[in-house]
């Protein structure tokens, strides 16, 4: 499968209190509507320019903090195809799977905000079409290849009846 | 070759001998959800028809983050999380009953056993000695139905820590210290395993509150052996035959050794907006602060309600400095109670208020204005954390959270640490200029 999109880029430690913020606790029901908040407190205009099929790219530890779901759910309902970042904290890491959003390490600095990106997930190829640069990402263990095909977790529990990681 | 705590307490339920580096599908012994996350993953098990509890006993939902409920939405939550148990038979704990990390630990856990919960600090049981880890609202709801997961088995770095503390400085002081040492992602997906003659002579709820950062520095576990100090304390709770003795072998595999000198630490401050933007007390002296908050699993305990209230004994709250105090269980509500810490908090200006999160995470019960700087027992202080994205967290432990509650701004709380009297005469501390 190739994704393509425009990179929206973050710096590092972007955590999950400022992807889905507390104040918006009461919206975790909602969650379509609490994806209009996404990663309000990095960038407060990321939610309303966001395109179906963008990239989110940040630094080292993308993701630290909670363990709140919501947060690659509302990124991935946003429209974002993908998330890109040197390094994941790895609550994040394993939920960005188990919903279905590839969550890819590679060297982002090579990347920058605005610039046209091209993954090819199965090659493990990422292209950025602005400036020439061809990156690959770290492969993701056995278990979460055989998740991400699946579609996430639930997809996966449903389609095998059980955990069928190996 | 020696095992690690981790890949004894793995193995055990592989069934099998297991090393760093393994891939595994394990049975779990308890699951936790909180009401911020149990919606979630009750909707993910609607989804595919799999609304079960493969142990309904020891599986436990929270109401604590927004108990009780400031918003029609999250009360709605709650009657989910209610349903949700009356249909499989899993347990409820409802609004003023505790804070997850806490009641689990209290009423549920015990040592050797595999913990998952839906809440990223349930590293807090690793204090007994059980695997317990946080993961998403999915990969809990697989683990409720199914009774299962998987686990890629953790390295260990091993934290040797020896000394006895100053007065004044505790195992809040010693856990942000380290999380400021190795960085917010320096130990990410490694087992933390804490050993040494300071871990030995600690009671369980300090060794609490190491366990319930682990996560703050990426961590997935944060193990302590169990000894006689664990088994005393299951058994106040009546669970003394779950008691086993757990450790990491001395020649197992470790990926690193860090050592700490405990009688060198000072109280610590992390300052806005990571938890390992940590900084010696000197540095933060003299900051302002609009609110102190006493609670979480963190720092919620009776051990930590002593600390401060030998501290407030004969001193008077700031009168421009909010604080909000909140027992972490029912329990430790109680006996603050029997022992008059209660009344003595509310005479000194505290608010008290239900058993719960509080204000930790940005719902209710005590979000910050513009501006502010809050003090508190925490475990995060990221932007936003506490409701509003224009304020300040900064986390310490409780002697420090209480001593600004008094100066009205960050002191060195060991100055208000009461010296070992002479004989016969009384030994004045130094008493803060009231502003």
């Amino acid at each position: 499968m190739i994704l393509k999109g425009k990179v929206f880029k973050f710096g590092d430690d972007i955590s999950t209190d400022l992807i889905a913020p507390g104040r918006y606790f009461h919206l975790r029901s909602n969650l379509p509507e609490m994806a209009k908040h996404v990663l309000e407190d990095a960038d407060t205009t990321f939610a309303s320019k966001v395109q179906k099929g963008d990239f989110v790219v940040g630094g080292e530890n993308f993701g630290l903090g909670s363990s709140r779901e919501h947060a690659p759910t509302i990124i991935k309902l946003a429209g974002v195809s993908a998330v890109l970042a040197k390094s994941f904290a790895r609550i994040f890491y394993r939920n960005s799977i188990n919903v279905g959003l590839p969550a890819l390490i590679c060297d982002t600095d090579k990347i920058t905000a605005g610039d046209e990106l091209e993954v090819d997930l199965e090659k493990g190829q990422i292209k950025d079409l602005t400036n020439g640069v061809t990156l690959t990402f770290a492969p993701l263990p056995k278990a979460m290849i055989r998740i991400l095909n699946d579609g996430g977790l639930i997809d996966h529990i449903q389609k095998h009846g059980d955990l069928k990681i190996d | 070759m020696g095992k690690t705590l981790a890949e004894k307490i793995i193995g055990k339920h592989a069934g099998k001998d297991v090393s760093a580096g393994e891939i595994v599908v394990v049975p779990v012994d308890v699951c936790l959800m909180q009401d911020g996350t149990a919606p979630l993953a009750i909707r993910q098990l609607q989804k595919i028809n799999l609304e079960k509890a493969a142990n309904p006993k020891r599986t436990v939902l929270f109401l604590d983050h927004a108990a009780p409920s400031p918003r029609k939405e999250l009360s709605n939550d709650h009657i989910t999380i209610r349903e949700f148990a009356e249909k499989t038979g899993c347990q409820v704990s409802d609004v003023g009953m505790g804070i997850c990390h806490q009641v689990i630990f209290e009423q549920h856990l015990n040592p050797g056993e595999i913990l998952i919960g839906s809440d990223s600090h349930t590293c807090t049981g690793g204090a007994m000695a059980a695997f317990s880890t946080g993961m998403g609202s999915t990969d809990v709801a697989i683990g409720i139905a199914l009774g299962k997961t998987w686990f890629r088995v953790p390295e260990t770095f091993r934290i040797e820590v020896t000394g006895e503390f100053q007065p004044g400085v505790y195992s809040k002081d010693l856990i942000l210290y380290l999380i400021g040492l190795i960085g917010a992602d320096g130990a990410t997906y490694k087992s933390l395993e804490f050993v040494g003659d300071t871990i030995d002579n600690m009671s369980i709820s300090s060794r609490m509150t190491i366990s319930n950062m682990a996560i703050e520095a990426g961590a997935k576990a944060g193990l302590i052996q169990s000894d006689k100090k664990t088994k005393e304390f299951l058994q106040k709770w009546g669970r003394v035959g779950k008691y086993r003795e757990l450790k990491g072998d001395e020649d197992a595999t470790f990926e690193k050794v860090i050592k700490i000198d405990a009688s060198r630490l000072s109280p610590t401050v992390s300052f806005p907006h990571t938890v390992d933007n940590t900084k010696s007390i000197d540095e933060a002296k003299g900051i302002k602060i609009d609110q102190v908050f006493l609670g979480t699993c963190t720092n919620g305990r009776l051990e930590d309600f002593d600390i401060v209230c030998q501290i407030i004994k004969g001193r008077k709250k700031n009168p421009k400095t909010r604080f909000i105090v909140v027992p972490a269980s029912k329990s430790v509500f109680l006996e603050a109670m029997s022992k008059g810490y209660i009344k003595q908090l509310v005479e000194f200006g505290a608010a008290i208020l239900a058993p719960g999160c509080g204000p930790c995470v940005g719902v209710h019960e005590g979000i910050l204005g513009d501006g502010e700087n809050c003090i508190s027992t925490q475990n995060r202080n990221f932007k936003g954390r506490m409701g509003n994205p224009d304020a300040f967290i900064y986390l310490g432990s409780p002697a420090t959270a209480v001593a600004a509650a008094v100066a009205g701004e960050i002191v060195d709380p060991r100055e208000f640490i009461a010296k070992k009297k002479p004989r016969g005469k009384k030994v004045k501390t130094t008493k803060r200029k009231r502003k």
